[in-house]
């Protein structure tokens, strides 16, 4: 594809009731300053149906520009139909770069879209920059389980996408926003939507784990023991509004679902507080939230990993340390 | 119902060590696996066979000849046929390309085995971790796609699929042909038998070679054809200097640790 721009397109995604994801208002800020080395415009892309509040979240974080796609045909995230009014739009402006936030939906959209325009995509970012040789997007990712780390570039086709990781980057600091809003019609040809939601197994609000928007998280891992070891770290969780996750070992042992787990087969996490309980510290779990603000792990094996990527390490059985911390906290809380 | 099941052979990468002196992988010695990821989609595919015997489940890789061993895996776990796709011209090709090659690959086994009802995949295979080359194959096909599934189910001329996502488990309804990638169920996959083990071990597996596509867009394929190029690879620093508390009771450490997370502002 050609472009038309020289812009940084952010696709910021939108939750059921209106508000942006986090990740795409963080998007926000090495947008910012990727589109002023790139010499474009910072371009937010929302689609959805009832987006107010996330339009004026991504003015107020410093976006020049947002273009709106709205209606009903995008009240519930379907395949068919995003990938649909991306692409057009995409096709429409001609953008240097884009961004999307490595969500789920994030990393269902991203392949269709680029497919589609035949260009190249790098999957889950954790650091961005624009090469100095070239002045093509740098993208940086973990492979091999975390192993390792790469750096991605797509010199020839635009544009260049890449998704990048949720808890990676900071929101940029809020200020009176002034961008220009552009709204854009965008029809589905008849027949475009070929999946249908039926139902939900499981009730909505009991089961839903939201790791990737959570700013306080509480994981356990090996150490717990057994589903019923989950219990101080659910209460310490809950003391603190916070989510529960797990560890690859916990996952696999059946003694917690597996969305849940954090890692690289998992979800990754940047929270402003991740307590790791129990869980030694495998590589492939380490690539899932190190790139939380934060990180308290309790182990009794003084020579776990874990203890490696830590801001507070405490030595010491977590059915001993966690129900006193859980007592502490509340008594702070109120 | 006719299902293709896309596996790939990855090296297993909680086995992989850095050479702390060199600062590089080592691959030595570390065993290839079939991914996990593609061992829950044959699983899948296997629990719809269960159901309906007349099912015919055909497995496909490209990789080197040596890829082959995970084919004979899978059929030895439940697949009817395997092919390998696999040529020089095939290498170094990015996500946008190997699915291309795939797509290519999967028209050409259906000369011969029939249309595909459903392509499934593993969500993403573990050693690049991209989730790309699903969502791309459904692409360059045109068909649906269902990320993240659990499990499928057979209803007419559609497939119900139980996807996991964060609000819980969702139920999508979605028309054949179609390409789902599938994630980690609840249940773990089914063994190789003895008697299919000596059934795959003699198997003949056709190889779709550099010549087995004549019409291929060769400027799609191959490192050339592909639009992403590695700029260069490092391994990763995380070390931190935390703060260590040890040989204290448990609530001497709790108490401690709660004040400090307060004084830092965290909580």
């Amino acid at each position: 594809m050609e472009t038309k721009s020289r812009d940084l397109w952010v696709y910021i995604e939108v939750q059921e009731d209106g508000s942006p994801k986090n990740v795409g208002i963080e998007l926000l800020n090495p947008g910012r300053r990727m589109a002023d080395k790139q010499g474009g415009a910072l371009t937010a892309v929302i689609i959805g149906c009832g987006v107010d509040k996330a339009v004026r979240e991504a003015s107020r974080h410093g976006a020049d520009r947002i273009i709106v796609a709205e209606s009903d045909d995008f009240k519930e995230y379907n395949t068919d139909a995003y990938a649909y009014a991306l692409t057009s739009l995409v096709e429409k402006y001609g953008p240097e770069s884009m961004l999307i936030g490595a969500t789920g939906n994030g990393r269902d959209l991203a392949p269709r879209v680029s497919c589609r325009l035949k260009t190249g995509l790098t999957a889950d970012c954790t650091a961005l920059d624009i090469d100095e040789e070239t002045g093509n997007v740098a993208w940086t990712r973990p492979a091999f389980g975390g192993n390792l780390m790469a750096t991605i570039l797509c010199p020839e086709r635009r544009p260049q996408i890449g998704t990048v990781r949720p808890g990676v980057f900071k929101k940029p600091t809020p200020a009176e926003g002034a961008a220009e809003i552009i709204r854009e019609d965008v029809r589905l040809p008849a027949g475009c939507i070929r999946t249908q939601v039926l139902g939900f197994l499981r009730d909505v609000s009991a089961g839903k784990v939201d790791l990737e928007n959570a700013e306080i998280i509480v994981s356990g891992g090996r150490g717990v023991g057994g589903p019923a070891g989950f219990a101080p770290v659910r209460e310490l969780a809950e003391a603190l509004g916070g989510e529960v996750g797990a560890s690859r070992a916990a996952v696999d042992s059946g003694w917690i679902s597996h969305a849940h787990q954090v890692g690289q087969t998992g979800k990754t996490v940047g929270p402003k507080l991740y307590f790791a309980c129990g869980i030694s510290g495998a590589i492939q779990h380490l690539a899932g939230m190190t790139g939380s603000d934060v990180v308290v792990a309790v182990n009794k094996d003084p020579s776990a990993p874990i203890f490696g990527v830590a801001d507070y390490g405490v030595v010491g059985d977590l059915f001993e340390v966690l129900p006193v911390l859980t007592e502490e906290i509340r008594k702070i809380r109120g | 119902m006719n299902i293709l099941v896309c596996v790939k052979q990855v090296p297993d990468t909680t086995e992989i060590k850095i050479d702390p002196v060199k600062n590089t992988l080592i691959r030595d010695g570390v065993p290839s696996i079939l991914n996990p990821f593609d061992g829950y989609a044959l699983e899948a595919a296997a629990r719809i066979k269960d159901e309906d015997p007349s099912t015919r489940i055909i497995v496909l890789t490209m990789g080197p000849p040596q890829a082959e061993k995970v084919l004979r895996e899978c059929l030895s776990i439940a697949a009817d046929a395997a092919y390998l796709v696999s040529g020089r011209t095939f290498g170094g090709s990015d996500t946008l390309a190997t699915s291309y090659i795939l797509y290519n690959a999967i028209k050409k086994v259906e000369e011969r085995e029939g249309p595909f009802d459903a392509i499934f995949c593993g969500k993403q295979a573990i050693d690049g971790d991209t989730a790309q080359v699903g969502p791309e194959i459904a692409e360059h096909l045109g068909y649906p796609q269902v990320t993240y599934a659990l499990e499928a189910f057979r209803k007419d001329n559609m497939l119900e699929v139980h996807r996991e996502t964060d609000e819980g488990v969702q139920i999508v309804g979605v028309k054949t042909p179609c390409v789902m990638t599938f994630t980690k169920p609840a249940w773990e996959p089914r063994y190789p038998t003895i008697s299919r083990k000596r059934a795959a071990h003699r198997a003949e597996i056709p190889v779709l070679g550099d010549d087995a596509f004549p019409d291929i867009d060769t400027a799609m394929i191959g490192l050339k054809g592909s639009p992403t190029r590695v700029k260069k690879t490092f391994v990763p620093q995380r070390k931190k200097d935390g703060l260590m508390l040890r040989g204290e009771s448990g609530e001497a450490a709790a108490r401690k640790l709660c004040a400090l997370l307060r004084d830092a502002g965290v909580i």
